[in-house]
């Protein structure tokens, strides 16, 4: 096709004198800011590569001498350095003599916020609340294995059946029916008893069949009442609270194959002063003793 | 001789057959491709705002459907709408038939159709060689290579057939992009099959190597797929729209070389603050700063075309979305620079706010300009007037760009909320928020862009309603009658 360069009446601008499909081409030189703003961003660039490292040669650094490496040692050193003092407090100190000090209480009670949304609440919930299936509530006065601080120290430090510590929380109920020590209709009895003990029964008969093999099998850890026993770790049975549900089934449930919740040993993954943050926060979640 | 230069109007005398089948297959699959993209896209959304909808079951989890809703609006939908622009525009802008014709087209057409069928039914089952954007394992990477071949083969082929003396600019996007995305394809997904019988595979690249790999394919999808390949559509329907020339040919040479030549260097900046050596990240970083006039070139190349012609987009709802594409185009490709600087980078990586990028990319540049395409190609693929409904499409256009608001308004707040709150400190030194604070505090914005989401998605039902009824009761256009040039009219 011929070329034939033609004026454009609106923007004054020649044609190529090329066509397509009926498109044209106007030949307008190139819109100076265009342009310039192009040139400064290769000029950035330039002095960029020059302060900072540009080369593929190892150690190789820009004029700066910054290395992102360093850089990051150096934040974390100087986060770190920042709360030494209060950190090395913090991990000579028991947990009572940390909640007895004011000082180091609110530096405590800060840390162990943050630490236990991201080691516990997954959990126990993000307030404590705990969750039906096994994780008990933190924020009420009812503890397994004790809510007092050291016992709260403890009970984190070394875990719950999660064979990390030699000094873990550990407790084994029979799996009643499973292992043949009850039958089924005697794990039914068992757990009409133990809904008695809420006034929950719904067969008085069972009920009181049951309180015989109750006293028998079960009273020696949860009390001839259900009243529980911290230094076994067994649970109350005489009130509302239920780790693993409050209905029948799940009660019998519980009775036939036991249920042995873990929690890992914190020892072994968190900084002392961490651990003892933590139990001074838990202590104050609203049950500590 | 002081004629207007103008474009249209005008059919040489002696156009030969185009090919024309497959292309018509490969619009209604841009559109149907479409619904369903995103329409997934709404499902995941929902999902980070509901994780109950997630209906415990392997298949339907978030982390199954993601790539289902990534490889559909891009490889799908994006795809299909290349495929589509590019073998009509090569054709008529060359005015030589498509090489290999009829069966090259549909061996084309079936052959994309597989691949992606291939895909999304691994992802479903969890078979995925883990690499974003480029999960589908050796087999399907090995067919989609055989495919790509063919396209080569019949783009390039048309190309050198041509009847005229110079390459549009259009087509040398459309040859960028088939060219380097080959390169990509084949680059990223060197891998080794565990047995021959197997569906996985080992990566030819390990550790951090890996992931410069995959970046440089990664963020050259976004380059090369996303943004060449359709300026090469945006480049044949503005002018053809407006019925103006395109602005400055000297622009169009000066912008397309250097975002080429810059676009394939800027992967690294996917990589600040990772085990990537630093020099890598700089270079990564400076290439993408250079990048932003570059990209901007066809931004101005397209608004300006429209100089004497703006009063076309009162009158064309089409239009309007072609040049709302090129809105959000500069949006976004502003965006990217500023997001690779390594300090801004620092608050942005790993937050919503890349998200949010990427879709005002996304929806804006790439979705618009695709409908734009479609509402001017089917009246002209199946010889009608014009589109059934132009009221729809103005209905279209506003839900959709409410859409788009919605959602990327709600990703920069809550993208920005989530940095800040990561690197927030309390006055003893200690972090102020832990991480499940802060994606509980992402939740309303979640809701939001999810609604954005249903926004977008209703604006492509209705465009497919209207494409439907376009196809089956939009009247006949009249044969095209052979007209001389324009400029030879007003030379007589």
């Amino acid at each position: 096709m011929p070329t034939k360069i033609e004026k454009d009446s609106v923007s004054g601008q020649n044609t190529t004198g090329h066509e397509w499909d009926g498109l044209k081409e106007l030949n307008t030189p190139l819109p100076k800011w265009w342009l310039w703003t192009f040139y400064a961003t290769i000029a950035f660039s330039l002095v960029w590569v020059v302060i900072y490292p540009a080369l593929p040669i190892p150690g190789a650094t820009g004029t700066s001498g910054w290395i992102a490496r360093e850089a990051v040692v150096r934040d974390v050193q100087q986060a770190e350095a920042r709360m030494a003092p209060m950190m090395s407090r913090l991990r000579a100190a028991t947990p009572q003599q940390i909640a007895a000090d004011p000082e180091l209480r609110a530096f405590a009670m800060a840390g162990g916020r943050g630490a236990f949304a991201n080691n516990c609440a997954s959990c126990h919930g993000a307030g404590g609340q705990g969750a039906l299936g096994g994780f008990p509530s933190l924020a009420d006065d009812e503890w397994i294995w004790g809510g007092s601080l050291e016992a709260i120290h403890h009970t984190i430090t070394h875990g719950i059946r999660a064979n990390e510590s030699d000094e873990q929380r550990q407790s084994m109920m029979p799996r009643f029916l499973v292992d043949g020590i009850l039958t089924r209709p005697q794990v039914n009895d068992v757990a009409e008893h133990v809904l008695s003990l809420t006034n929950r029964a719904t067969d008085q008969a069972a009920a009181t069949r049951g309180a015989a093999l109750f006293a028998e099998n079960c009273a020696a850890c949860h009390g001839e009442k259900g009243e529980g026993n911290r230094d076994l770790g067994a649970p109350r049975l005489n009130d509302q609270i239920w780790l693993y549900g409050a209905d029948k089934a799940s009660i019998v449930l519980s009775i036939s194959n036991a249920r042995a919740g873990v929690m890992p040993s914190w020892g072994k993954r968190l900084d002392p002063a961490i651990i003892n943050m933590l139990t001074v926060y838990v202590h104050n979640l609203g049950g500590g003793e | 001789m002081a004629a207007t230069a103008t474009a249209g109007h005008y059919a040489p005398a002696s156009s030969p057959v185009y090919v024309e089948g497959p292309i018509r297959a490969f619009a209604i699959a841009t559109a149907f491709w479409g619904v369903v993209g995103f329409l997934v896209g709404v499902v995941i959304a929902l999902q980070l705002a509901f994780p109950l909808l997630n209906l415990d079951l392997e298949w339907t989890s978030f982390g199954r459907l993601r790539p289902v809703h990534t490889s559909a609006v891009i490889f799908a939908f994006g795809g299909n709408a290349l495929f589509l622009t590019s073998l009509f525009i090569v054709q008529r802008t060359c005015r030589a038939r498509l090489f290999g014709g009829d069966d090259m087209g549909w061996f084309l057409f079936w052959g994309y159709q597989f691949f992606i069928v291939m895909a999304a039914l691994g992802y479903v089952l969890g078979i995925t060689q883990s690499k974003e954007y480029a999960e589908p394992e050796w087999y399907v990477d090995l067919w989609l290579t055989l495919v790509w071949v063919v396209y080569l083969i019949a783009f390039g082929g048309t190309i050198m057939r041509r009847e005229e003396p110079h390459i549009y600019v259009a087509n040398w996007f459309f040859l960028a992009f088939i060219i380097t995305v080959a390169l990509l394809h084949i680059g990223n997904n060197i891998s080794i099959p565990i047995s021959l019988g197997s569906s996985h595979s080992y990566s030819a690249t390990p550790g951090v190597q890996g992931a410069m790999i995959q970046w440089w394919y990664g963020h050259n999808a976004v380059g090369f797929f996303l943004t060449a390949g359709f300026l090469g559509m945006m480049y044949y329907l503005i002018p053809k729209q407006a019925d103006r020339p395109v602005y400055s040919y000297r622009l169009s040479i000066v912008h397309f070389w250097t975002l080429i030549f810059l676009y394939i260097w800027a992967g690294p900046h996917h990589l600040h603050y990772t085990a990537l050596p630093d020099w890598a990240q700089t270079l990564g970083m400076v290439f993408s700063v250079m990048l932003w006039m570059p990209s901007w070139g066809g931004m101005i190349n397209g608004l300006m075309t429209l100089s004497g012609a703006w009063d076309k987009l009162r009158t064309n709802p089409a239009l309007r979305f072609s040049v709302a594409a090129l809105g959000f185009y500069g949006m976004s490709t502003f965006e990217g620079p500023v997001m690779s600087i390594k300090a801004v980078n620092g608050l942005s990586h790993y937050t919503d706010w890349t998200i949010g990028h990427v879709h005002s990319g996304a929806m804006g540049w790439v979705g618009f300009i695709t409908f734009g395409a479609l509402y001017y190609l089917f009246p002209v693929l199946w010889k009608k007037k014009s589109i059934w409904s132009e009221r729809l499409i103005s209905w279209h256009f506003w839900i959709a760009t409410l859409g788009i608001v919605f959602y990327i308004s709600a990703m920069w707040v809550s993208g920005i909320m989530q940095g800040l709150m990561w690197r927030a400190f309390d006055e003893l030194g200690f972090l102020q928020y832990s991480f499940v604070e802060t994606v509980e505090a992402l939740h309303p914005y979640y809701v939001i862009r999810a609604l954005g989401g249903v926004l977008y998605l209703a604006g492509g039902l209705i465009m497919a309603f209207n494409l439907w009824k376009t196809v089956t009761e939009g009247e006949a256009a009249e044969p095209a009658p052979r007209l001389v040039p324009a400029h030879a009219v007003a030379a007589e």
